[in-house]
């Protein structure tokens, strides 16, 4: 449908804690041909806290996002962030509905003229650059690399509004790594609640929740746990330490974005890829994907 | 003509919303109505004495009754002005009760509409005609449809009367789903032993043709003259000069076969008897698993075959059976659990079916009776067994409760114990569902007496850590999350209507609902009737049911077969399609249309005419309104009556 131009929302969390997440993904999809046009003046996607007090609020932020979109003449709207998608997908999905939509136009002052579709980044890069896309650019393989993907509870849920990959057993993650040479093992734990929003009120809720991800990541022997959501990133990567020293455990495992592995993957330079913002360090990721690959060096 | 209209008050249901002496009134006013009144309950015995003493009385030549539902009581009603000397036909139904005032709480609005109904009655009864039922013999033969324990149970039934009795059984071997199991609750008695004596009965008996390994293919005739085409598959055996001696399966090289009757635990070979007590005990062959079929080199079976009964050329043969009667009991199909993604959706071996681990309990089935972890041979000590999956799940489209799960989970934790005493049963919960006599005490034992942990709430994820799995779910009596390490999780899985069940409803002319159950005359008063006349049910093809239930329905089934068939010849139902020949121009569009085949091209005079066989219309009227003449006309419902009716209710005096 689209040219390769999509109106990019980066989302808060690119702004601050994720802007690592920001800029690989930026750098990934101008390598993939991917044209990103910035949302002018975008604001708060409404996910949180808005759409806990009022839906209609909710919506008219995401609304207005929208209306922003149109006036670049763009209605594909794509995010990073599978937390603004879903906040997005429910605006155009309760908007469908002539007396809801009456009343966000009411707040926005800005109807929107037609219809949207929401994407996230790795649903278009998926559909539309494919795996064997993927492949074809791997120019440094990760093949010494062993990955967890870690989808996280909102990237396919919930199924009727997302309406992307299986809601019980993603592999959109899956898929792509492996075609960028990674030994991807079956990850039970790829839905699990990360603890998510509870960082602040529940810091035990999160170190119980995470301990049980990275734990079962190490046991599977991954080189590092793969995301695709700037919150389960932030609580698996930041609080790795309050995690360790809450459950009494001593997991040292990276927590990389999709968009840093595949980047790599292309043979992107590292500057571009923030992978200096990551906590914990991820260098002896970066040094075995560097090695050439074990087989062709036993070959 | 002289009309006598009956109003009815039903009680309160239909008095309490239409003023009914108002309705009585405005009815003795209509054309040629000689006489109207009310009755509180017309179909009581003495509101029914009253019709008749008042046909006499005033000589009536028709009556109207405005009360129910035709559906509920016009059979009720036309036996009542026959007993008083009329045509049954000569009878007409106002619906006030359905159609108005259970449906409108204006009083004044509902007596304008039940007068209308009325009068739109006496209209049509104004033009009705005395029809005279014909009589057609009955073939006292009965089809039952399907070998499991239903239809067992109505096959000896009827054989036992004095009826024949043809059963037709899918798999090679009858015996349904019940012989799969090892045990039957309450009882913890072995299925095969009870079971067993009633399948050699069924082959024993003299009465009884059996077609194992055979479909219905098609189905023609009505109510007492059914014609039915019988698929028989090809088996490429013999099965006259089979022994069952099992040479061929002992020496077949392709030994990696699904295995249908051990639901896929372990593999069989591609010629097999399904199991050691099949009836009949003939070796079958799996057409896509043979090397010989597949036009590889093999032929091992035909040499090994001490009788000579391995036909590698055999087909489908076609055999064609005149039946009166007909027992559709196709029972059930577990439904396919892979939906499930939490549940791994197939990934982890040890996670199991019910059903598959009744073959592993049982003596007889792949694993000897011993319980074994599929993955690695191991005794598993921790097992988890899961109630409701695809059973009251919205989710997956299955609302519905599955009805015998909750009692064989109960049994199969009792069994765990016996055969595993140092093992632990867990049962993930929804409620606990146990009215059958012994039932709940059961499900108690089960619990008290064998140990097994029931835990009320949904597992939410089954994941593997190292060689076990983890199956995390909820305690909603404690409010927690629980985890238990299993070796071994066994899933109830919901039931749904048997696979192609809508095919052989249709072939039927039956209804069904939409998961595939066969739809029952009424839900309470016609359990095993269907709607259409001379076919019924019995098993879980109707709605699931447990082997007592489906034993009781198998015999009910029977009693229903045999009180249709007691009789020499049946009544043909009159209210058929009629041909006007002056006005036929034999255009043949209503043979085209006609769907039960019942209209064909006649020479009369040289000219081509459609004529109508009586005996196999069914009145649905579709060559009524195909014609483009008007000269097929349903008698009883002709197109001036249907006029008249409108007028009636369009053009009021």
């Amino acid at each position: 449908m689209s040219d390769g131009t999509y109106a990019y929302y980066p989302g808060c969390s690119s702004a601050g804690t994720s802007k690592e997440y920001d800029l690989s993904t930026r750098a990934l999809c101008a390598a993939l041909g991917l044209t990103l046009r910035d949302v002018p003046d975008w604001n708060c996607c409404g996910s949180s806290p808005a759409h806990t007090v009022d839906h209609t609020l909710s919506a008219a932020l995401a609304a207005r996002n929208l209306a922003q979109a149109e006036s670049l003449g763009l209605d594909n709207f794509i995010t990073p962030c599978p937390s603004c998608l879903k906040n997005v997908h429910n605006a155009i999905e309760h908007m469908r509905e002539g007396a809801f939509k009456d009343k966000v136009d009411k707040l926005t002052l800005r109807p929107l003229t037609r219809e949207h579709s929401a994407k996230s980044v790795l649903q278009v890069i998926l559909e539309d650059v494919r795996p064997e896309g993927i492949a074809a650019r791997t120019r440094k393989p990760l093949s010494n690399l062993r990955l967890v993907p870690y989808y996280g509870c909102l990237m396919t849920r919930p199924g009727r509004s997302m309406r992307f990959d299986d809601e019980e057993n993603p592999t959109s993650l899956d898929v792509l790594l492996e075609a960028a040479g990674a030994v991807v093992p079956h990850f039970p734990f790829k839905l699990e609640c990360c603890g998510g929003a509870f960082g602040i009120p529940r810091g035990d809720v999160v170190a119980r929740l995470g301990g049980r991800v990275l734990s079962l990541a190490k046991s599977l022997g991954a080189d590092a746990v793969v995301v695709a959501c700037p919150l389960c990133q932030m609580n698996l990567d930041a609080r790795q330490g309050q995690i360790n020293s809450a459950s009494g455990l001593n997991i040292n495992m990276p927590v990389l974005y999709y968009t840093q592995l595949l980047g790599l993957a292309l043979g992107l330079d590292e500057s571009k890829l923030g992978l200096k913002q990551l906590v914990v360090d991820p260098s002896n990721v970066l040094r075995k994907a560097a090695r050439p690959a074990v087989k062709e060096a036993a070959a | 003509m002289k009309i006598g209209v009956f109003i009815c008050h039903c009680g309160s249901n239909i008095a309490a919303t239409v003023d009914v002496k108002k309705v009585a009134e405005a009815a003795g006013r209509m054309s040629d109505v000689a006489y109207s009144v009310d009755a509180m309950y017309t179909c009581s015995e003495p509101g029914q004495q009253a019709i008749e003493a008042a046909i006499k009385e005033h000589g009536l030549n028709g009556v109207v009754v405005a009360s129910c539902s035709p559906r509920m009581h016009e059979p009720t009603f036309r036996r009542t002005v026959e007993r008083a000397g009329l045509n049954r036909y000569m009878f007409e139904m106002a619906n006030i009760r359905e159609h108005v005032s259970w449906i409108g709480r204006d009083k004044e609005l509902n007596t304008v509409k039940a007068t209308d109904l009325v009068r739109m009655a006496v209209e049509k009864l104004r033009l009705n005609r005395v029809l005279i039922p014909k009589k057609i013999p009955a073939t006292r033969k009965v089809l039952v449809v399907g070998g499991g324990v239903a239809g067992i149970q109505a096959a000896l039934d009827c054989a036992e009367a004095g009826l024949d009795v043809a059963l037709v059984e899918r798999e090679p071997s009858i015996g349904g789903k019940m012989s799969k199991l090892d045990k039957t609750f309450p009882t913890v008695d072995c299925s095969s032993c009870i079971l067993g004596p009633r399948m050699v009965d069924v082959a024993q008996h003299e009465r009884i043709e059996l077609f194992a390994y055979s479909e219905v293919d098609s189905v023609s005739g009505y109510v007492g003259n059914f014609e039915v085409t019988i698929r028989k598959k090809a088996a490429y055996v013999d099965w006259d000069k089979c022994t069952g001696c099992g040479a061929c399966t002992e020496k077949c090289p392709s030994k990696k076969s699904f295995d249908r009757f051990n639901e896929g635990m372990g593999a069989t070979t591609a010629i097999n008897i399904p199991f050691p007590q099949a009836i009949p005990k003939k070796a079958a062959i799996t057409a896509g698993e043979c090397r010989q079929l597949q036009g590889k080199k093999c032929g091992v079976c035909a040499k090994f075959c001490p009788t000579g009964a391995i036909n590698y050329e055999q087909q489908d043969e076609f055999i064609t059976l005149k039946v009166g009667a007909i027992v559709a009991a196709t029972g059930y199909d577990l439904m396919d659990w892979k939906v499930y993604g939490e549940y791994g959706a197939g990934r982890y071996p040890d996670v199991i079916t019910s059903l598959q681990y009744e073959r592993m309990l049982s003596a007889s089935g792949p694993y000897g009776g011993h319980i074994k972890r599929p993955s690695n041979g191991e005794e598993p000590k921790n097992i988890v067994f899961i109630q409701c999956v695809g059973s009251r799940d919205v989710s997956v489209g299955r609302p519905y409760c599955s009805g015998f799960c909750c009692m064989y989970t109960a049994k199969q934790a009792i069994m765990t114990r016996d055969h595993i005493p140092d093992s632990k049963s867990y049962v993930f919960y929804m409620d606990i569902r146990s009215p059958g006599k012994g039932y709940d005490e059961f499900t108690r034992r089960a619990q008290e007496e064998y140990g097994a942990q029931y835990v009320r709430g949904r597992v939410s994820q089954i994941y593997p850590k190292g060689d076990k799995l983890i199956v995390r779910g909820a305690d909603t009596l404690l409010g927690a999350q629980v985890e238990v390490e299993a070796d071994l999780v066994v899933l109830a899985v919901g039931a749904g209507a048997a696979h192609e069940a809508p095919q052989l409803a249709e072939k039927l002319r039956i209804s069904y609902d939409s998961y595939g159950f066969f739809m029952e005359g009424h839900p309470k008063l016609k359990p095993v009737e269907t709607n259409t006349a001379g076919v019924f049910l019995a098993g879980s093809c109707q709605g699931l049911k447990d082997i007592p239930s489906s034993v009781s329905q198998g015999s009910a089934a029977a009693a229903k077969v045999l009180g249709l068939l007691s009789r020499d010849m049946l009544e043909s139902d009159p209210q058929t399609a009629l041909v006007e020949i002056k006005r036929c121009i034999g255009c043949g569009k209503c043979i085209n249309v006609c769907p039960f085949g019942a209209i064909r091209e006649a020479d009369i005079r040289g000219q081509a005419k459609a004529e109508v066989l009586e005996a196999v219309c069914q009145g649905c009227g579709l060559c009524n309104a195909t014609c483009p003449q008007g000269a097929i006309q349903l008698s009883h419902a002709t197109d001036n009556q249907i006029l008249a009716e409108v007028e009636a209710l369009l053009c009021q005096a």
